[in-house]
């Protein structure tokens, strides 16, 4: 096929995280917002089809018998469980087995946090917590610095992607260090999803653009004065930067170049 | 006999099996994964687990989380 008569065609872009295959890009949370109804209008407008979720302990007093799973549609989306608020690899894998168990899903979200105020992942736990995962047959996707090098051990451990955070969990600052999302994407033999930080359509376009393959993001939306329609920027965000890499961006210019013709210009008399 | 529960010592009658632990506890049936001693008690097998003195069980749920 010659390059000209592919130009605007629509490619089959899908994301592949191990044996999953997904449409969207855009992977949402589950936390912080104003209501569970106002919760699954968000999921609907994003148009993700992947959800997370954490594992705590149930409270023996608490009655009422619903829980988070009750209010998503299991035939519409993936449940991506997460191992949040683990400190140790210890209690990481046990997390996942029971998240396993519950969900009944091999996928899991490795997240082993190692400093409470920054919540910026302990690179060894989650290496440990990884190697041991993989081993017992989970799709490993690990919660990690914007570091290339540790991005690379942990696919060499075996994870099925890795998501290096844009900006500290929950703070809204958008891609910090492009740089180092690049440089980890240019090397990822697997996936690379931009986990955390995002904080408005313009920071996932820009993650996008940087040829990342996914987005997970939920403060970004659920804290927005009204998610549901933020849940749709963010899905319009996506889409717009996946085609902007996809089509390739013009080389920047320090001096202007003219769109209009320079040639056959009219002249009047001076 | 005590048993530690979702972190809390607590009074249960000797001899239970996970099965009848979560009715005792009047726990929920569904939504819910359990371990024991560090280790998932598969869906299955709660009718044949038992529990034992000192046993460390967690009852978890799916929450909000991103």
């Amino acid at each position: 096929m010659t390059a000209s008569k592919s130009f605007g065609r629509w490619q089959v872009d899908k994301l592949k995280i191990g044996s999953h295959v997904f449409d969207s890009r855009l992977i949402v949370g589950t936390a912080k917002y104003p209501t569970l109804e106002v919760m699954q209008a968000a999921h609907a407008r994003s148009g993700a089809e992947v959800v997370t979720a954490a594992i705590r302990r149930i409270n023996l007093d608490d009655k009422s018998g619903k829980t988070l799973l009750d209010y998503i549609d299991r035939s519409k989306y993936t449940i991506l469980p997460n191992t949040a608020g683990c400190y140790t690899a210890k209690e990481a894998v046990l997390t996942a087995q029971l998240a396993r168990e519950l969900v009944e899903t091999d996928l899991i979200k490795l997240e082993v946090i190692g400093d409470p105020e920054t919540l910026y992942p302990d690179t060894a736990e989650t290496l440990k917590a990884a190697a041991e995962l993989v081993r017992d047959g989970f799709t490993v996707l690990p919660y990690v610095l914007d570091d290339p090098v540790a991005c690379k051990r942990l696919e060499e451990e075996g994870c099925a992607a890795v998501m290096p955070l844009a900006a500290p969990i929950g703070s809204g600052l958008g891609v910090c260090n492009p740089y180092s999302i690049r440089i980890i994407k240019e090397r990822a033999r697997v996936p690379v999803i931009v986990d955390a930080g995002v904080g408005t359509a313009s920071d996932a376009a820009i993650a996008m653009e940087l040829g990342v393959d996914a987005v997970l993001m939920n403060t970004g939306i659920a804290a927005a004065k009204d998610p549901v329609r933020m849940a749709h920027a963010m899905k319009l965000a996506i889409e717009a930067g996946r085609q902007a890499y996809l089509a390739g961006r013009m080389e920047k210019r320090l001096y202007a170049n003219a769109s209009s013709p320079m040639r056959d210009l009219i002249a009047v008399d001076d | 006999m005590r048993a530690i529960i979702n972190g809390e010592p607590r009074e249960i009658p000797d001899g239970l099996t996970v099965g009848a632990l979560l009715r005792h506890l009047d726990a929920p049936a569904r939504g819910i994964a359990i371990a024991k001693n560090d280790r998932v008690v598969r869906r299955g097998t709660y009718a044949q687990e038992v529990v034992r003195e000192g046993d460390r069980i967690e009852i978890i749920r799916a929450v909000a989380g991103g």
